[in-house]
C-alpha cells in the first residue's frame, strides 16, 4: 500500500472569533477522484488554501504529497497542481505562452519545457493550438487549458476549486472525461463543484457543513445513509397551489417545484406514492401522477444540510 | 409570419428578429422568443451561443442591427419607463467591495426607493434564502464566489420589478441555495413576474416552464422541458436526460 496522498487531522482554521474550518480530519488515496462538496462558506476553499500551503492552520496538522504543511509549504506547493475558482490564465498572450510561462515559474526550461507544454495541449485536446490567443478561446477550452498549466510540473496531486462553475453541458462532459484520464495515470483529484451529477464520477464524497465535516463516503454510501426517504416526482395541474398543503402533510420532508412538476422526499415509512397522490388530489391538483424516483446527490446535499449536518440515527 | 401586435396588454417580452454583429462575429441571428406574464423561461445554450447579448438586447442596454425587442409593450431602447418595471441581473454584477453585506442591501434598497417596513422584511427573507444572514457584516470583498453571487442576486430580487432577467444568476452557487431560490422565483411567476433566466445547468432548464435552446444567435429549440424530453424519448432514446437532449440538439446542429 502506498502512503495517502492527503492525510488531515483535526484541520482548523479561525478568523477573529469566526471558525471557517473546524477540526477537520480524512484521508485521501493516490490515484483517487475525491470530491469536497459544501454550501458556499461552508469552508471548502479554506480547507484547499491550508492544504495547497498558502494558509497556516489554526490548528490541526496535515500532510500532503507526504510534506508537513505547516513545517514544509514550499515543498507542499512545488508537489502539487492547483486550479483555483478563478483561474489565472493571461488574456492576451497566445495559449502555448501561457504553459511556457507557467512551466518557467515552476523552474521548467528549454526543449524539455516545450515538449512537456506540446504534450499537455495534446491531452487536453488542444493539440496545434497552441497559436492562438487566449482571450479567443470559448470557456471550455480556457478551462482546459487552466487544468493543463496546472499539471505543467507533473504533480501527482492536484486541486481543483470549482473548475467547472460557469460551464457548459458538452464542456463539463470533456472535462470530467479528462479528470478521468487522469486519475486513471495514477494521479490524485481532490476537487470542489457544486454540480452533484458531476460528484458521482468521484470515488468518495466529502461533505461540509459551518466549517466541519459530517459525511465522508462514496456517493452509493451517502445515499443509503442520509436519504433512507422515498423521493417522488408528481405531475399533472394545479400542483403549485397544492404545493403549500403538501407541505404541512405530516411525513412530507421536502417539496420542490421543478418546471411543471414538483419534487418530493417524504418519509418513507409514513408515505408512498398512492398517498401523495390522494394528498395532492385533496388539495385540489387535477389528475395528479406520482412516480418514485431514485435518490441523487442533490437530495444527500439537502438532507445533510436541513439536518445540519446530524446523521439519521440507524 | 404575420408581424405580431405589439400592445401593452400582449406579451411581456418580445423579441422579434434579432440581429447583432460584433465585427465578423454574429452573436445574434435571427433571435425570435416570447415571454408570458407568469413564466419562467430559460434561455440556455452553450458558450458564446448569444443568451448574453440576448437578455442585454431585451433590457434596452444594446442596440441590435435589426429586429426589435418590447418589454410590456414598451421599448427599452427608448422609453424610460421601463427602467422602473425591469430588474436585470447582469453576470458581472457590481456591488460596493468595500461595503458589508448588510450597506449594500440598504444601497439598493435606497435605490429603488423601497419603503423601510418593506427592505425589513424583504431583506430578512432574501438574507434566509441565500444563507447569508450569519454573514451580514462581513464586507462584500471578502466574500466566496458563490457568497458574492448571492448578494448580487440578492440585491437585484429587493425590489421585485414586473419582468426581470437573470444572466446565469447561479454560477457557483451552491445546491440548496439555489434550490430556495428557484422556489422563490416560482412564487414571483405565481405572482404574475416575468422572469427569464439563462444558465448553464441542465437541471435549473428543467425547472422553467418553457426554454429555448440558443445557438449560433438563434432558437435551436423552444418548448416545454417535459414536451421536449417525451418528443426526444420517442425518437428511440429510453430514459433521457436533458443534457443529453441539449447535446445531441447541439451536435446536431454542428454536423
Amino acid at each position: 500500500m502506498s502512503a495517502p496522498a492527503i492525510v488531515a487531522r483535526g484541520l482548523s482554521r479561525r478568523f477573529g472569533d469566526f471558525t471557517a474550518v473546524d477540526r477537520v480530519s480524512f484521508e485521501v488515496e493516490q490515484g483517487e477522484i475525491f470530491g469536497y462538496l459544501g454550501a458556499n462558506g461552508a469552508g471548502k476553499s479554506t480547507t484547499i488554501r491550508m492544504l495547497i500551503g498558502l494558509l497556516a492552520p489554526s490548528g490541526g496538522s496535515a500532510t500532503v504529497a507526504g510534506h508537513d504543511i505547516a513545517t514544509a509549504p514550499d515543498a507542499v506547493k512545488a508537489s502539487i497542481g492547483y486550479m483555483s475558482q478563478k483561474f489565472s490564465l493571461y488574456l492576451d498572450l497566445p495559449v502555448m505562452e501561457n504553459l511556457l510561462f507557467f512551466g518557467a515559474a515552476y523552474g521548467l526550461e528549454g526543449r524539455a519545457l516545450r515538449l512537456r507544454a506540446e504534450e499537455l495541449l495534446e491531452q487536453v485536446d488542444l493539440g496545434g493550438q497552441g497559436h492562438l490567443t487566449t482571450g479567443d478561446l470559448p470557456g471550455g477550452l480556457r478551462q482546459r487549458l487552466a487544468l493543463a498549466s496546472s499539471l505543467i510540473h507533473r504533480p501527482r496531486l492536484v486541486f481543483l476549486d470549482e473548475p467547472t462553475a460557469g460551464v457548459d453541458p458538452v464542456a463539463r462532459r470533456v472535462f470530467w472525461r479528462l479528470i478521468r484520464e487522469l486519475a486513471a495515470q495514477g494521479t490524485t483529484v481532490f476537487v470542489t463543484t457544486h454540480y452533484l451529477d458531476e460528484a458521482e464520477y468521484c470515488r468518495r464524497i466529502g461533505l461540509m457543513v459551518d466549517g466541519r465535516l459530517v459525511a465522508l463516503d462514496t456517493p452509493a454510501g451517502l445515499k443509503r445513509t442520509w436519504v433512507p426517504d422515498r423521493v417522488l416526482v408528481a405531475r399533472g395541474r394545479g400542483l403549485a397551489a397544492a404545493a403549500e398543503a403538501l407541505r404541512r402533510t405530516p411525513g412530507v420532508q421536502a417539496v420542490a417545484p421543478f418546471g411543471a412538476a414538483l419534487h418530493l422526499r417524504v418519509d418513507a415509512a409514513r408515505l408512498d406514492g398512492p398517498a401523495v397522490a390522494a394528498a395532492l388530489a385533496a388539495a385540489g391538483a387535477v389528475a395528479p401522477e406520482v412516480e418514485e424516483a431514485a435518490p441523487t446527490l442533490e437530495d444527500v446535499f439537502l438532507a445533510v444540510v436541513d439536518r445540519g449536518g446530524q446523521a439519521v440515527a440507524p | 409570419m404575420p408581424p405580431a401586435v405589439l400592445t401593452p396588454g400582449g406579451a411581456a417580452i418580445e423579441a422579434r428578429g434579432l440581429v447583432r454583429r460584433f465585427g465578423a462575429v454574429e452573436a445574434l441571428a435571427g433571435l425570435t422568443f416570447r415571454v408570458e406574464r407568469g413564466e419562467l423561461y430559460g434561455l440556455i445554450g452553450p458558450d458564446g451561443a448569444g443568451k448574453t447579448t440576448a437578455i442585454r438586447a431585451v433590457a434596452g442596454l444594446l442596440e441590435p442591427d435589426q429586429g426589435e425587442a418590447r418589454v410590456l409593450g414598451l421599448d427599452p431602447l427608448r422609453d424610460p419607463a421601463v427602467r422602473e418595471r425591469l430588474g436585470l441581473m447582469p453576470q458581472q454584477y457590481s456591488l460596493y467591495r468595500d461595503l458589508t453585506v448588510g450597506e449594500n442591501l440598504q444601497f439598493f434598497a435606497r435605490l429603488s426607493a423601497l419603503p423601510r417596513a418593506v427592505f425589513r422584511e424583504r431583506s430578512e427573507r432574501l438574507l434566509g434564502i441565500t444563507r447569508l444572514a450569519p454573514f451580514t457584516g462581513r464586507r462584500a470583498d471578502q466574500l466566496s464566489g458563490g457568497m458574492y453571487k448571492k448578494l448580487a442576486l440578492a440585491c437585484a430580487l429587493l425590489h421585485q420589478p414586473e419582468v426581470l432577467l437573470l444572466d446565469e444568476p447561479t454560477n457557483g452557487v451552491d445546491p440548496v441555495s439555489r434550490r430556495e431560490l428557484w422556489a422563490l422565483l416560482h412564487e414571483f411567476v405565481e405572482g404574475g413576474m416575468a422572469v427569464v433566466i439563462s444558465t448553464p445547468y441542465m437541471d435549473e432548464a428543467e425547472r422553467c416552464h418553457r426554454v429555448g435552446l440558443v445557438h449560433r444567435g438563434r432558437l435551436l429549440l423552444e418548448g416545454a422541458p417535459e414536451k421536449l424530453l417525451a418528443a426526444y424519448q420517442a425518437e428511440g432514446h429510453p430514459h433521457p436526460a436533458f443534457e443529453e437532449l441539449f447535446i445531441h440538439e447541439i451536435e446536431g446542429a454542428a454536423a
